[in-house]
């Protein structure tokens, strides 16, 4: 009897696993099909406005860029204060603060950026995406150093100041360089994150049909294209938005599995 | 230098604080309006966007609008002031109060239409979807977890393990779209009723946080101390045995932390909800009607709303933020800081 509901148990846990997997082959699958039936070449090559998706790609990027231009070194930053400098409750309540960040709705990100950015400034913009996307990457970025600087072995460290290196000194070019892998999977991870984000970019960037590079104007927007895409009536424009929608999994997964790729060959 | 370095760091740092502090103070002045105007009532009222006529006598409409602080027409004198004007009165001011005099004419009644906003629906519908998600997912999550740390052999664990967590990083918007043009018709044909309504909403919400869930719940399994299983499985137990009366208890805090952490970030997710839910201002009367969630009628509603409607969708930002605020406190300060 006790064997048997160990064998159901355990059965139905594999069970479980696989039905995780299925919904991952599912999706995938169907993004493929989807996705591939719909693609061609010349996506590539015109703007929206024209039945082409580049505008959103390279507007995407370029929000994600600036944003991670803006989270990046702020986070890094404030995540050495965290783990090298903070002593005491301060940083404490730091580590908490950017913690709970971390799960914050994105789209309470989204008003709070439209009511301080957007409103004063009398429209959407480009400038007010990239902000929107920097504060949902800045938590991650901090979480990340502080994770990895929390790694780096206390000698090594030591062994820096004892050599009358400065702190800093120590810091930058002793700490910095031993968690540069984990750190830098952090980033990527936390970059592969904001590119897929919609809700905080639906009022703050929204999106153009035309290629634009003028950050104070409406942005063009991979993401929230695709939304606006798949609500149309139109068959022509759901597959345009099956076609985005490959494109931008394959680079998220592409840019995850990167990470992932890159700690893994560094630690052997 | 040093000097420099530090204050820069810490400049960063306590950027965080300001940032949400920020949001905090942002949020509550934009919603003020429909604070002022509404109150905590806010939150049980069903109406959304919804052109309310009140009539009362002449009276008690001289208090009425006072008490809804309509600066201008405070003092006038309603007999003789009204009857002598044009035919309609109206006060455009931040109250949106219509005062339709015809009726007046006939009645000696005042009515007064205002539009009227309220969170019940929307919070309704969040909480109801979330938990539909927590419901489907929870068993599914335990059980990858289960497998993840205790039944697959290494090999098989670490592959599973890494495409459980692809799964987390798929855009939300992806899992919408799939939702929607995959996944309800299916459910819609096992259930009846339509696609899109809070339980195909629910299920979708559910497949996005399985993974996430999955992982922090391995996590804190993962922390059992080998000695514990070990000696249980001396003791003859099995398999199940030691993940029911060893890992559970030892890892219950963790687990618990995971699942209100799961449900934090159900509760504000935005795009894989919008696609499914009908974004009806409606009260949901079955499990496959539509209905609205907080975060969609944000994304649905904030481009064109102005006024008093725009900081209606303030006021429900400000609710979601302070909800899924305390929600993910107490799971990360208590129960995941508990746990390790």
């Amino acid at each position: 009897m006790r064997l048997l509901i160990n064998k159901i148990v355990l059965g139905l846990s594999t069970l479980s696993a696989l039905i995780g997997l299925a919904f991952l082959g599912w999706i995938l699958v169907t993004l493929f099909i989807k996705g591939l039936g719909s693609f061609h070449f010349t996506l590539f090559l015109n703007d929206l406005i024209n039945g082409g998706l580049r505008n959103l790609i390279i507007g995407q990027f370029i929000l994600a860029g600036i944003a991670a231009a803006i989270g990046i070194p702020l986070g890094m930053v404030a995540g050495i204060y965290i783990q090298e400098y903070g002593r005491g409750k301060y940083a404490e309540v730091i580590r908490n603060l950017s913690d709970i960040m971390m799960s914050a709705p994105s789209i309470v990100i989204g008003a709070f950026v439209y009511a301080i950015i957007v409103v004063p400034t009398g429209g959407t913009s480009g400038f007010a995406g990239a902000i929107a996307l920097a504060i949902m990457m800045l938590p991650i970025v901090i979480n990340t150093t502080d994770n990895m600087l929390s790694l780096v072995p206390r000698e090594l460290r030591e062994a820096g100041i004892a050599l009358g290196a400065s702190k800093y000194k120590v810091i930058i070019d002793i700490v910095i360089k031993a968690a540069k892998v984990g750190i830098m999977t952090g980033i990527l991870l936390a970059f592969a994150r904001i590119i897929g984000e919609t809700a905080p970019l639906l009022f703050t960037s929204e999106t153009s049909n035309y290629f634009s590079l003028d950050l104070t104007e409406s942005f063009p927007s991979l993401t929230v294209s695709i939304y606006d895409l798949a609500n149309e009536p139109e068959q022509s424009s759901r597959d345009l938005a099956w076609a985005a929608s490959f494109i931008l999994t394959v680079l998220v997964l592409t840019i995850n599995l990167a990470g992932r790729f890159f700690t893994r060959n560094k630690k052997s | 230098m040093e000097k420099i370095f530090r204050n820069l760091s810490l400049s960063s740092a306590s950027l965080v604080f300001i940032i949400l502090i920020g949001i905090f103070i942002t949020l509550f002045l934009a919603s003020k309006d429909a604070i002022n105007e509404f109150g905590i009532g806010f939150i049980t009222n069903p109406n959304w966007n919804k052109e309310i006529s009140i009539e009362i006598d002449a009276k008690s409409s001289n208090e009425t609008i006072k008490n809804s602080k309509v600066n201008e027409i405070e003092d006038f004198n309603l007999e003789s002031d009204l009857f002598s004007d044009e035919d309609d009165i109206m006060i455009d001011d931040e109250d949106d109060i219509i005062i339709d005099e015809d009726d007046m004419l006939f009645n000696e009644d005042i009515k007064t239409t205002f539009t009227d906003y309220g969170a019940l629906v929307p919070i309704v519908g969040t909480i109801l979807t979330t938990l539909i998600a927590l419901i489907f997912a929870l068993p599914i999550a335990m059980g990858i977890a289960v497998f993840l740390s205790e039944i697959a052999p290494k090999n098989i664990a670490y592959p599973i393990g890494i495409a459980i967590e692809l799964l987390a990083a798929i855009p939300s918007i992806i899992f919408g779209m799939w939702g929607l043009y995959y996944f309800a018709p299916i459910i819609a044909d096992l259930v009846g009723g339509y696609q899109v309504s809070l339980l195909t909403a629910g299920l979708v919400l559910g497949v996005m946080i399985l993974p996430f869930m999955a992982a922090i719940t391995r996590d804190s399994m993962n922390t059992t101390p080998d000695v514990l299983k070990e000696s249980a499985y001396a003791m003859g137990a099995t398999k199940f045995e030691v993940i029911k009366d060893i890992i559970f208890p030892y890892s219950k805090v963790g687990i618990i932390g995971s699942i209100i952490l799961a449900l934090g970030r159900a509760l504000g997710e935005t795009m894989a909800v919008a696609f499914l839910i009908g974004s009806i201002f409606a009260l949901p009367t079955a499990i496959n009607s539509p209905t609205i969630s907080i975060p969609v009628a944000m994304a649905n509603n904030f481009g064109e709303a102005s006024g008093l409607g725009e900081s209606s969708l303030f006021y429900l930002a400000l609710i979601l933020f302070v909800i899924s605020f305390t929600i993910i406190s107490i799971a990360k300060l208590y129960f995941l800081k508990k746990a390790s």
